[in-house]
């Protein structure tokens, strides 16, 4: 079976860009990729399906624009759209699909997939391919994740994905994962990655020895946190391979170079902080916030990173960079004070 | 009010097993035990909100009040603190979501200095403290919780966002509340307010706590630039059998206020023979 290769560039990239997206760019970045022959292209906020939020981060343009942008401008790729249990709900669902969306991607933390039942039912209902998507699947062990993905086949997802959503996974703990899930479920198995180790490729290599069909990328790595694998590497793997699934490599790179480029305000890379993100274990969206709150209190961003990780923040828990922020400087004020 | 009854549909979990120690007599036959009581008038309904809305009409038929502990939201919102006097002669009364319980009387008491916008709250949750039926039916909790904010919380427009946390040893249950006020919300009015809404909280549920002065800023919003009134919240359970996230606490402290005023309000009126 062909792999599957899914862009996430206009929903993963959202977090990168503070969620101002706009219609031209998800216009360009939409048709570069269809003409590049990519068959899954996901539009929206980084959160997912109403995920613009005050917590997060408000979308500057209605998340149903982009998707009918999308929509109207593909010819051949099919739109994805993603939500997340306790945030999205059904009315927004339908909606992504009326404006074109064909592939709902349903994301859970690893630990609480039974979440994805409502979603799972609704999008059989509207006739969406269906996925499950298992987020910081490196807090637990292969064995966990391998049932969890079972109880999202047996509730209707027609393929299960493993995301590494903070960056935390080298190719050993990918391999044994996939390897894990793939032995379990009779449906597709994706991988997607974050690149806060620079081993993104890596482990999308790791994931496809261990028998994934479906890989997320976007282009130039556009993500949250380091970013995701590069499409346009993963093209560049895949007809290494010799199992390009027809994605036109030079097209891929233009798209990256010259289309996506000029919109990123940054390149997301694993920088100090990514790496720290990674080794903590935290999620990648908490990367701007730990970043502001430690400008406003003059601190070492790595500091809040490290603590967020003992804390065991996971998901949604933004705030807590700043109220982490605040302890550490009024720690700091009393030590300092103590000195004098 | 007396516990007469306890009827699940399973007898043999911790709640029916516990209601036997405490001498209260237990049916595993579910509503239908419920509605077999001539001597049972008000019904704390905990089931899930697929199953509340197969129950509202037979519980009416019985002459039963029904005080609805699933998001299933057949009745009309209810949070004591808010609107309970207005709400408690009706014969369904919904308890909304323990995110709304937490969130609606600081939401209240900000739009009662003036209109809002907007209205968002983030509730992160232990993960162990959310059953299966509120999983299954987390679509319905999600939304149920924006529209509390709305109505009764008195914004424009609510947002709900639910995290459960699957850290260990499990956390106390957490609220970010984010208000957009149209007009110009004087701070010192609404910290005011804020505190006096915390005190009246803290009376109900001890563990209700406010984790920091309410922060007044500027912030993106859907309405671009704004001033922003941000109210975090801690809500520690007592750990009595409920668990140490304090949504549990929350809900069973509305249901027993909202339940003791209906049955005053039954004791007072008039008594009717057939």
């Amino acid at each position: 079976m062909p792999v599957v290769v899914t862009d996430s560039s206009l929903r993963d990239g959202s977090h990168a860009l503070h969620h101002h997206m706009t219609v031209e760019m998800v216009r360009q970045v939409a048709k570069a990729l269809d003409e590049a022959g990519v068959p899954v292209i996901e539009v929206g906020h980084g959160d997912g399906l109403d995920g613009s939020s005050i917590q997060t981060g408000p979308s500057s343009v209605p998340e149903m624009d982009l998707i009918s942008e999308a929509s109207r401008v593909c010819t051949r790729a099919r739109l994805a759209v993603m939500v997340l249990p306790g945030i999205g709900t059904r009315p927004h669902i339908g909606e992504a699909a009326a404006r074109g969306a064909r592939i709902l991607r349903v994301a859970v933390l690893c630990t609480e997939v039974d979440l994805a039942g409502q979603y799972l039912e609704q999008a059989r209902e509207l006739g969406l391919e269906a996925v499950g998507f298992m987020m910081l699947t490196h807090i637990r062990e292969p064995a966990f994740l391998a049932e969890q993905a079972r109880w999202l086949e047996a509730h209707g997802a027609d393929s299960v994905y493993l995301a590494d959503s903070a960056g935390a996974m080298l190719p050993d703990d990918v391999r044994a994962r996939v390897a894990a899930v793939k032995d379990a479920v009779g449906i597709g198995v994706g991988f997607h990655a974050h690149n806060n180790f620079g081993s993104a490729i890596g482990n999308c290599l790791a994931a496809l020895e261990a028998g994934a069909d479906r890989l997320d990328g976007s282009l130039r790595g556009l993500g949250a946190g380091a970013g995701n694998a590069a499409t346009e590497l993963i093209a560049l793997v895949l007809e290494r391979l010799g199992i390009n699934p027809g994605l036109d490599l030079f097209r891929l790179m233009d798209a990256a170079e010259f289309v996506m480029a000029p919109f990123m305000p940054f390149q997301p890379i694993p920088d100090r902080e990514s790496i720290t993100l990674g080794h903590a274990g935290i999620y990648s969206t908490f990367l701007l916030h730990a970043k502001h709150a430690a400008e406003r209190h003059g601190l070492d961003p790595r500091d809040i990173v490290i603590e967020l990780g003992r804390r065991q923040a996971l998901v949604g828990q933004e705030d807590w960079a700043h109220d982490i922020a605040a302890e550490l400087a009024k720690a700091r004020a009393a030590h300092d004070g103590g000195d004098r | 009010m007396d516990l007469l009854l306890v009827s699940d549909v399973d007898a043999t979990g911790d709640g029916p097993r516990l209601a036997r120690e405490l001498g209260v007599e237990v049916s595993s036959r579910g509503v239908d035990a419920v509605l077999e009581r001539p001597d049972v008038g008000i019904v704390f309904d905990a089931t899930s909100a697929g199953a509340h809305g197969r129950h509202t009409g037979r519980l009416r038929a019985a002459g039963k009040v029904a005080i609805d502990l699933t998001p299933g939201a057949t009745g009309p919102p209810v949070v004591p603190l808010v609107n309970l006097e207005e709400r408690v002669g009706e014969d369904d009364l919904n308890l909304i979501t323990c995110p709304a319980q937490v969130a609606v009387p600081i939401v209240h008491a900000i739009t009662r200095l003036g209109p809002a916008h907007y209205a968002e709250v983030v509730s992160t949750f232990a993960s162990s403290s959310v059953g299966p039926a509120t999983r299954a039916h987390i679509d319905e909790f999600t939304s149920v919780t924006a529209r509390g904010l709305e109505t009764p919380g008195g914004a424009r427009h609510g947002k709900s966002i639910v995290i459960l946390s699957p850290a260990e040893p499990p956390v106390a249950m957490r609220c970010v509340i984010h208000v957009v006020p149209e007009g110009e919300a004087e701070p010192s009015a609404v910290d005011g307010a804020v505190h006096a809404a915390v005190a009246g909280m803290q009376r109900l549920v001890p563990g209700y706590q406010l984790r920091s002065e309410p922060v007044h800023e500027e912030k993106d919003t859907p309405w671009g630039r704004r001033r922003t009134v941000t109210v975090s919240l801690d809500v520690v359970g007592r750990g009595d059998g409920l668990g140490r996230c304090g949504n549990l606490d929350v809900a069973a402290v509305a249901a027993r206020v909202v339940g003791d005023a209906v049955a005053q309000r039954v004791m007072r009126a008039p008594q009717v023979t057939a």
